[in-house]
């Protein structure tokens, strides 16, 4: 690194011609090399003002009235505040959540299907299912392409058009409405297949999950320090070693960070299911080829129901959805510790 | 070394133009960076089981010719060598060489300490991966970390990140690192520039204990440094003369010869000015 600094330097310096013999001229002393005409230090000090004891002795009380010290306070207090402010929404949906949502938790909630209209009982089964599986489905098709993809990004071609493309698209698709993801899901996996499926469910989800994966991994694979990559080459490691062995593992607590922020964001969304994986009142079949329930719809579908059973198991799904994606999140903190004190 | 050997590109040993055991030759005649010009003309031998120092003002080049010497130069854009480098005889710089297979022989142990953040075994243990050893690693590793004069201080927790080592254990878990696939030379660029004097004092005696074993060149700004601890110094200088900021090498002798007896006027300079 140094190295490469130094050639800067050089590099910048080579064709200013004046400077150069200036250069020379500091290189010389610092070299130790017997310089024509000593810079004064001495001279330039004499012309500071000379005593600075004897004027008046400076002010340094503190003052509370003084609108400096009153603005600094003003800010504090107030970004405080806002501060609080931000949390307030989560705690009090979180609250809602478990004061509505808590009373018909219980084993049956998992374990079976949604209520027809007017019946009692039932629970969320099938559509917790259905969101596990079409979650993994999204998974598996956007972890593997997004971490793929931030390694070309900053390890082979940071500086290729190519990347160039790529981070553009990847930024636009972050900023696309979900239900647009739905939509191209639809024509590229329901219409194509003819039905509605967990296949199509993943896609969509998977295209909202590809930025965020590939973003927070190329962040996470740049933090990863030149001089371990210089070290590892220093050993006569390959490219390939370098990144599977020193990036990947450094950068892994990063990578799963943004990978815990997509499956997060995914499990919630509505939108790209309704017309992908749109709803079933049944069971899974081990078919992924058919429609399929998931938490994220049984919650739109439900909560718009005139009936107090269905409305209530909405809520009920809403606390699960949301104690998943928590659960998730607290995993991915432990996991990170752990790998950070490895 | 077994493993080492058949992953290596560099097979049998070359002994022609082995000029009086020397291990690396340098025969440097232009190193480019782009257009820009950063040294030339150095030439130098370097032999078995000796500490080499290069010593000389900042933007001399010395870096760049320590770094030449496995091909780690040939990451940066631009990089053109003209001249050769040869390794018991063999360019380096050949066509059919691969820098990959040179760094195996050809170790390097950087300026800022950089061990990965894994566990302190399996830095130690990382160049042996590589190269699919395949033998006992817990023996090779305390061999390495003994080598390095770091196993009594870390013995108890080689599971612990070598990232939570002091700077000076950094250095030498790095020197462990580096040890550990046995490379014949040992390149060192400033090594102890990011250390604390103790732990100076500890890397300068471990060279003397490495050189037994290896051939060790050590890029250092500190002279009392070079005198201390090298067997040959290389003094390198800048010249501004042709436009450019072009290293190139001055005086190579018995670090004895260039600290009492300099030939040259720009070494005697160099010497005088950072004693006085």
């Amino acid at each position: 690194m140094s190295d490469h600094l130094k050639r800067e330097d050089s590099d910048k310096a080579a064709p200013r011609q004046p400077a150069e013999a200036g250069l020379g001229h500091v290189m010389g002393v610092a070299g130790g090399l017997p310089a024509a005409e000593p810079i004064s230090i001495t001279a330039a000090l004499q012309r500071l003002p000379q005593d600075l004891e004897s004027g008046p002795f400076p002010d340094l009380e503190k003052r509370l009235r003084s609108p400096r010290t009153m603005l600094s306070a003003i800010l504090s207090v107030t970004t405080g505040a806002m501060a609080v402010l931000a949390m307030v929404p989560l705690f009090s949906v979180l609250g809602m959540l478990i004061y509505r949502g808590g009373q018909r938790l219980s084993l049956a909630l998992f374990t079976e299907l949604p209520p027809a209209a007017r019946m009692p009982g039932g629970g969320i089964g099938n559509a917790l299912v259905g969101t596990l599986l079409m979650v993994g489905i999204a998974s598996l098709l956007a972890v593997p392409i997004g971490i793929l993809a931030a390694v070309y990004l900053v390890e082979f071609g940071p500086d290729t058009k190519t990347a160039g493309a790529v981070r553009f698209a990847v930024k636009v698709l972050s900023g696309m409405p979900s239900v647009l993801a739905g939509l191209f899901a639809y024509a590229a996996v329901v219409l194509v297949t003819g039905q509605y499926s967990a296949l199509a469910g993943g896609v969509a989800l998977a295209i909202l999950m590809l930025p965020t994966v590939l973003l927070t991994a190329e962040q996470a694979i740049k933090m990863v320090p030149q001089r371990m990559r210089e070290a590892a080459i220093g050993m006569g490691a390959t490219q390939a070693q370098v990144v599977c062995k020193v990036v990947l593992p450094t950068a892994m607590p990063g990578i799963l960070t943004g990978v815990m922020l997509a499956v997060a964001r995914a499990a919630g969304e509505t939108a790209p299911l309704l017309f992908t994986a749109m709803f079933s009142d049944y069971w899974l079949t081990r078919n992924p080829m058919e429609p399929t329930a998931s938490l994220a719809v049984l919650i739109f579908d439900f909560s718009a129901s005139p009936f107090a059973n269905q409305i209530e198991i909405a809520w009920s799904a809403s606390l699960v959805l949301v104690m998943l994606v928590l659960l998730a999140n607290v995993a991915a903190q432990l996991w990170t510790a752990r790998s950070a004190k490895m | 070394m077994n493993a080492t050997s058949a992953a290596a590109g560099l097979t049998a040993p070359h002994t022609n133009g082995h000029v009086n055991g020397s291990v690396v030759d340098v025969e440097l005649k232009a190193l480019y960076y782009g257009q820009f010009k950063a040294v030339r003309d150095t030439a130098l031998s370097i032999k078995k089981n000796t500490v080499t120092a290069f010593i000389g003002p900042s933007g001399c080049g010395k870096s760049t010719v320590l770094r030449s010497i496995n091909r780690m130069n040939d990451l940066i854009r631009g990089f053109r060598f003209e001249g050769q480098i040869r390794f018991r005889g063999k360019d380096i710089y050949g066509k059919t060489v691969d820098p990959v297979a040179v760094r195996r022989h050809i170790g390097m142990v950087f300026q800022q300490p950089n061990p990965f953040a894994m566990s302190i075994h399996k830095n130690v243990a990382f160049g042996l991966r590589l190269n699919g050893y395949s033998g006992n690693l817990a023996d090779k590793v305390e061999q390495a970390l003994r080598g390095a004069a770091l196993w009594d201080e870390v013995k108890d927790k080689l599971k612990a990140s070598g990232l939570a080592l002091s700077g000076g254990q950094q250095q030498r878990l790095c020197i462990a690192r580096a040890i550990a696939t046995e490379p014949e030379v040992l390149l060192m660029d400033e090594p102890c520039s990011a250390l604390d004097p103790i732990a100076t004092l500890k890397i300068e005696e471990l060279m003397q204990e490495l050189k037994k074993k290896f051939t060790i060149a050590i890029v250092t700004h500190n002279l009392a440094q070079a005198k201390r601890v090298a067997d040959t110094t290389a003094f390198l200088y800048v010249d501004t003369t042709q436009g450019g900021r072009t290293g190139y090498l001055v005086e190579y002798g018995s670090t004895k010869q260039i600290f009492d007896s300099p030939r040259e006027k720009h070494t005697q300079d160099y010497i005088a000015g950072a004693f006085s």
